[in-house]
């Protein structure tokens, strides 16, 4: 595959980076259940890496993995250029690392701006005496996380929702409100898990479109776990196969594609 | 008519954030604080003060502290009799250690010790949740009960195992023992709940009331996006804590000026308070305030419908009295159990549109 170069061209024509993260042989048990199975992949700078698979196959415990949510009993997780130590969820989030659940996990007792707000509680460092003083330093610092909000907000075309309490949103704009919660911690990297799932045709082109200006406007880095085949082998530049825990396929969509290995486990001739 | 968002629009993010973002809601606010501060203390006398505004203005702050807790940050807490006798024994301990200094310094000193008292009954909060988080603090109440009772030092010995709030004066003016003036005792109470208030709205509008709302809402995400649970729940121990301990020196100090502990702190006033969040709004600082004169108002009305106006039996009166409290409560949840603060809530999206309702 690729070599360890600083950046290279996908035949897309998209210039990706250097690596950024890198998961070296990552061995995750509950009890008796090998979940991981010795799985190693890098992630690199500005790139659009998919994970698929069959259900079961461990999709999900990767990305928990990433996010300091299940720690590994064997192997490393490299972050830019270091060894990460073990972390809790909230450390992970502090170092530029955000994401969406595949169930939404929107905080519903809050308003959607609430919500993208509590995006931005990293870049928020006011204590407990100046914010209840409120004028001066923590007004300051709420009215300049609130114009980056806003730009997500417009970004994400959900103004009109602004003040609406999140349960009282159908399906498809919660996911959106995710994303959103997700952009306003201005991550290096985003994690996003299964971003379309139950959506209709007309919803997975917005949110594929989102995707990908994502990336291309900050540059974020995006791992994403999806089901639709169509939409991963549009969207990323890499993709990562598992099934039951193992690592069966890693390449350009259309190596993966033709991988006999990956046709044989998940795709399947049922498809053509 | 007058109660419009149109053409009252917020400019900046600074305008939009603020408490009242409707003009109308902001005079009437002001409205409000002017009649507390320049009316009230000229027209009151003892029966007002003794039976509806000391006590609603001390329950508002507990019910602004508890509301901080179980309301926002999720935590199911049945402590607050305790707590509040926490408050009150620091307070008698430093009345009667340092009669020179200020009353109101006591009173704040002693919502911060009480906050140190709090949040290590919290730290089970860290491991536990929802009803063993419940009985944790319900242990804490006990405890707290059987400390003060038993433990002779925090009564100074004194014969009777009272505590009794010794004359205390604020520029002045008598605020503490027996021949306190009404309107003394209803200004310190004021300027204590004004301040808690403002001070309980700031927090729960910027970041710390978003951690707090995100840790109840869904505790795993929020971990997830970079709130550390640690410090979010035990803030949240600490500053309800605080609040709560001033509520309880003042409802010692000021309020009944002599109490004993298993009676004024028992499980009921834990029991009290949390009603009066429930019924006022849960997550919201106008429920406490609703919630507070909802609970002081209504046995107070009753008794006058009841006695005054049918002119039955006064022990009758008072039996009557908690079968229809508590039919009341019951009602209350069934029909909305978001309390006071949601009944406002949609009063006041209805008065928006009126009289036109679509």
């Amino acid at each position: 595959m690729f070599d360890q170069a600083e950046s290279f061209v996908t035949p897309d024509g998209r210039t990706i980076g250097a690596v950024m993260m890198e998961m070296k042989n990552i061995t995750l048990r509950f009890g008796g259940v090998v979940a991981i199975k010795d799985i190693s992949f890098d992630v690199r700078e500005g790139e659009i890496r998919a994970i698929i698979g069959p259900n079961g196959a461990g999709k999900s415990s990767m990305l928990n993995v990433i996010s300091g949510f299940y720690h590994p009993q064997e192997g490393e997780v490299w972050y830019k250029g270091a060894r990460r130590p073990e972390m809790k969820p909230f450390e992970v989030a502090r170092q530029g690392i955000a994401r969406t659940f595949q169930n939404i996990a929107l905080f519903e007792g809050m308003s959607v701006l609430d919500n993208v707000m509590t995006g931005r509680l990293n870049h928020m460092k006011t204590g407990i005496l100046s914010q209840a003083i409120w004028y001066g330093k923590a007004e300051r610092e709420e009215t300049e996380n609130r114009a980056v909000v806003e730009r997500v907000i417009d970004f994400l075309e959900i103004q009109h929702i602004r003040k609406t309490p999140v349960s009282r949103l159908p399906y498809g704009l919660k996911k959106r409100v995710e994303l959103a919660r997700a952009l306003a911690a201005d991550p290096k990297l985003l994690l996003l898990d299964e971003p379309m799932a139950g959506m209709n045709v007309e919803e997975k082109e917005d949110m594929s479109r989102f995707i990908l200006d994502v990336n291309d406007e900050f540059g974020t880095t995006i791992v994403l776990i999806e089901h639709d085949m169509g939409v991963v082998m549009d969207l990323s530049d890499r993709v990562v196969v598992m099934d039951y825990g193992k690592k069966i396929g890693d390449g350009p969509p259309d190596e993966v594609r033709n991988n006999q290995a990956v046709i044989d486990a998940y795709l399947g001739v049922a498809h053509d | 008519m007058l109660y419009r968002e149109s053409g009252d629009f917020s400019e900046t993010y600074k305008a939009d954030s603020q408490t009242f973002p409707i003009k109308f809601d902001r005079y009437r606010y002001y409205a409000v604080l002017a009649f507390a501060f320049l009316v009230i203390p000229f027209v009151i006398n003892d029966y007002w003060a003794n039976a509806v505004l000391v006590p609603f203005l001390i329950y508002a702050i507990a019910a602004i502290g508890l509301n901080i807790l179980v309301g926002y940050c999720g935590q199911v807490s049945l402590g607050t009799g305790g707590f509040m006798a926490v408050g009150a024994y620091a307070c008698y301990k430093l009345m009667t250690s340092f009669p020179e200094v200020s009353i109101m310094i006591h009173v704040v000193i002693s919502g911060g010790i009480t906050a140190a008292v709090v949040t290590i009954f919290g730290l089970p909060s860290l491991r536990i949740k929802g009803f063993y988080l419940a009985v944790a603090t319900l242990a804490a109440q006990f405890f707290l009960v059987w400390l003060f009772n038993r433990v002779a030092w925090f009564y100074n010995y004194s014969a009777s195992g009272q505590i009794n709030a010794p004359d205390r004066t604020v520029f002045g003016h008598l605020v503490t023992g027996p021949n306190t003036e009404a309107w003394a005792k209803y200004m310190i109470c004021l300027v204590f709940l004004t301040v808690a208030g403002i001070l309980a709205r700031n927090m729960t509008r910027g970041a710390l009331g978003r951690k707090w709302s995100a840790i109840r809402d869904m505790d795993i995400a929020a971990e997830i996006i970079g709130v550390n649970p640690l410090t979010a729940k035990l803030s949240a121990f600490a500053i309800s804590g605080f609040f709560i301990g001033i509520s309880g020196a003042l409802f010692f100090s000021v309020y009944l000026g002599a109490a004993e502990v298993g009676e004024v702190f028992g499980i009921q006033k834990s029991f009290l308070v949390l009603f009066m969040i429930i019924i006022g709004g849960l997550g919201s600082i106008f429920g406490s305030f609703a919630g507070a004169a909802f609970m002081v108002l209504l046995p107070v009305l009753l008794k006058n419908v009841l006695v005054g106006g049918l002119g039955w039996d006064t022990a009758l009166a008072a039996h009557l009295e908690f079968v229809i409290v508590g039919a009341l409560i019951i009602v209350f949840l069934i029909a909305e159990p978001h309390g006071l603060a949601q009944l406002w809530r949609v009063a006041k999206e209805k008065l928006r549109l009126w009289p036109f309702p679509h």
